[in-house]
């Protein structure tokens, strides 16, 4: 994957959105300045741009997801494409078609840009590699994998609070090991140089050598804290567990929910952001998610922006090349 | 592509003399839009220059980026920086007076004004340009102009601006 990334062209432009490791800086900056452009779209009369008249764009999702489906959808829609939403667990998979049949069933369409989700790692590389080469794959989360575009939007969020992605101390709270958002966090976070990354978990939702992407282990949440600039807290995620990993909820939010007194120790002016959904009362406090420091429906409104810079910088230009 | 210096004029004194010709349509109901980025440097320094008279008709001004409303995205994609388009007063019903450097194809004016009439519904769009350099492609041409000057198509005109914010125009000449 490193000698032939198959995100990029030769000519070293985003062809692809798969995962942020690989991206270089020049690119993950290229999209959020991008989306910045995109963000005073929705506050106009007409909240639509004709960039992506005439095109298709097909959210195929194996995997249930309300929210990311939704801005997908609304992102292409602003953007002027028509768009398609297959719940595909509900369709033609239950009958027993392949993914690429399906694919293939959907560029026969005329499809142009393919966003998907999916509960196996690695499914939108799969399919990145065996479409032809007009057609752009936007992973929309694979299994514990990747979630470029969340990455993509909460980077973009903390630099709308905190402009100084240089003198930041960020703190990851919460389910590591099955967070595909965490992950595409930490790389996102990691190119643009963020130089104190901290992730708060017990050691059953840790992956192994988690140190090694560069950050700092609390197994203390109080500790883990302090003085932190940006609080994200990530979903518990139940449907993704296997064995006893947990005594129970309840012990959870006892030792790693997010109250107001936790939030305290954080710098005054922190921050606090969930991708969502919210398990409120598990890994955070109401209080807290609708508090004065929380940007959890800002995260939402910026994703939009994301992903229509991601559809936007895809779609364009297949020959030549942008200036 | 090569470079080579012609005689051109000073963009300074064209300024002055687009100034003094804006003058007598800054009217109350009227708003000024520099297109990104040239026209932002010219609508810029023609605030400052007419400033009694865009105070006294309580004139207001915004920005455009027509990345977004290019009819060449498709063959050339996006630009890697795009601007934030600033249009905050409402549009409705003003008569707007777009300002860009060089007046060419007119495409970049299609763009300017379908983004606008994203916007809103403006009474009027008038179109102030530096320099008319001729080889329009569209039945749009502007109202207003400091200079024609009819170059050739492998001729690029371009509006500079310096550190201290001197504005002057370099030509490039490519070798095909």
């Amino acid at each position: 994957m490193r000698m032939n990334n198959p995100q990029l062209d030769a000519d070293g432009r985003l062809k692809h959105l798969l995962s942020i490791e690989g991206l270089p800086k020049k690119i993950l900056n290229q999209i959020l300045d991008t989306a910045e452009s995109f963000v005073g779209v929705a506050e106009r009369e007409v909240k639509k741009v004709p960039l992506l008249r005439g095109k298709t764009v097909c959210n195929l999702f194996f995997e249930n997801s309300t929210r990311t489906r939704t801005t997908f959808e609304i992102a292409a829609k602003r953007l002027s494409a028509d768009v398609i939403s297959l719940n595909v667990n509900a369709s033609s998979q239950s009958k027993g078609e392949t993914i690429l049949d399906t694919i293939n069933n959907l560029i026969a369409m005329h499809a142009d840009m393919f966003v998907v989700r999916h509960a196996q790692s690695g499914a939108a590389h799969f399919i990145a590699q065996h479409v032809p080469a007009h057609i752009h794959v936007i992973n929309a989360g694979d299994g514990r994998h990747s979630h470029p575009t969340q990455g993509l939007l909460d980077v973009f969020t903390i630099r709308k609070y905190k402009p100084d992605l240089h003198n930041l101390r960020v703190a990851i709270v919460g389910d590591i090991l099955h967070s595909r958002v965490a992950r595409s966090e930490i790389h996102a976070l990691t190119t643009l140089g963020v130089p104190e990354i901290r992730v708060i978990a017990p050691k059953t939702l840790l992956p192994t050598q988690v140190e090694k992407l560069g950050v700092h282990v609390y197994h203390d949440i109080n500790a883990g804290l302090k003085d932190v600039d940006v609080v994200m807290m990530l979903r518990l995620q139940n449907e993704r567990m296997n064995g006893a990993m947990l005594p129970s909820v309840q012990e959870y939010f006892k030792t790693y929910g997010l109250t107001q007194e936790r939030l305290a120790l954080a710098k005054p002016d922190a921050i606090v952001m969930h991708p969502g959904p919210m398990n409120r009362g598990v890994e955070i406090d109401s209080s807290v998610a609708d508090g004065r420091q929380s940007v959890i429906l800002p995260q939402v409104t910026y994703g939009i922006a994301i992903r229509m810079a991601v559809m936007a910088i895809l779609a364009g230009g297949q020959a030549g090349g942008a200036q | 592509m090569t470079s080579r210096k012609i005689t051109l004029p000073d963009a300074e004194v064209l300024l002055q003399t687009l100034a003094e010709k804006l003058k007598p349509l800054l009217q109350p109901n009227t708003a000024l839009v520099g297109i990104q980025s040239g026209g932002v440097w010219l609508m810029q320094r023609l605030l400052t220059m007419l400033d009694s008279t865009i105070t006294a008709n309580h004139i207001e001004h915004g920005t455009l980026d027509v990345s977004f409303y290019r009819d060449d995205y498709a063959q050339r994609g996006l630009k890697i920086e795009t601007r934030p388009s600033q249009i905050t007063f409402d549009v409705e019903g003003k008569h707007i007076i777009l300002i860009d450097d060089v007046f060419y194809t007119g495409r970049t004016t299609r763009a300017a004004m379908n983004e606008l009439f994203d916007y809103g519904r403006p009474a009027s769009i008038s179109l102030v340009a530096l320099i008319n350099r001729g080889g329009r492609e569209l039945p749009i041409t502007p109202q207003i102009t400091a200079a024609d000057i009819t170059l050739h198509t492998n001729q690029n005109l371009q509006l500079i601006q310096n550190a201290d914010g001197i504005l002057s125009l370099e030509l490039q000449t490519s070798s095909e």
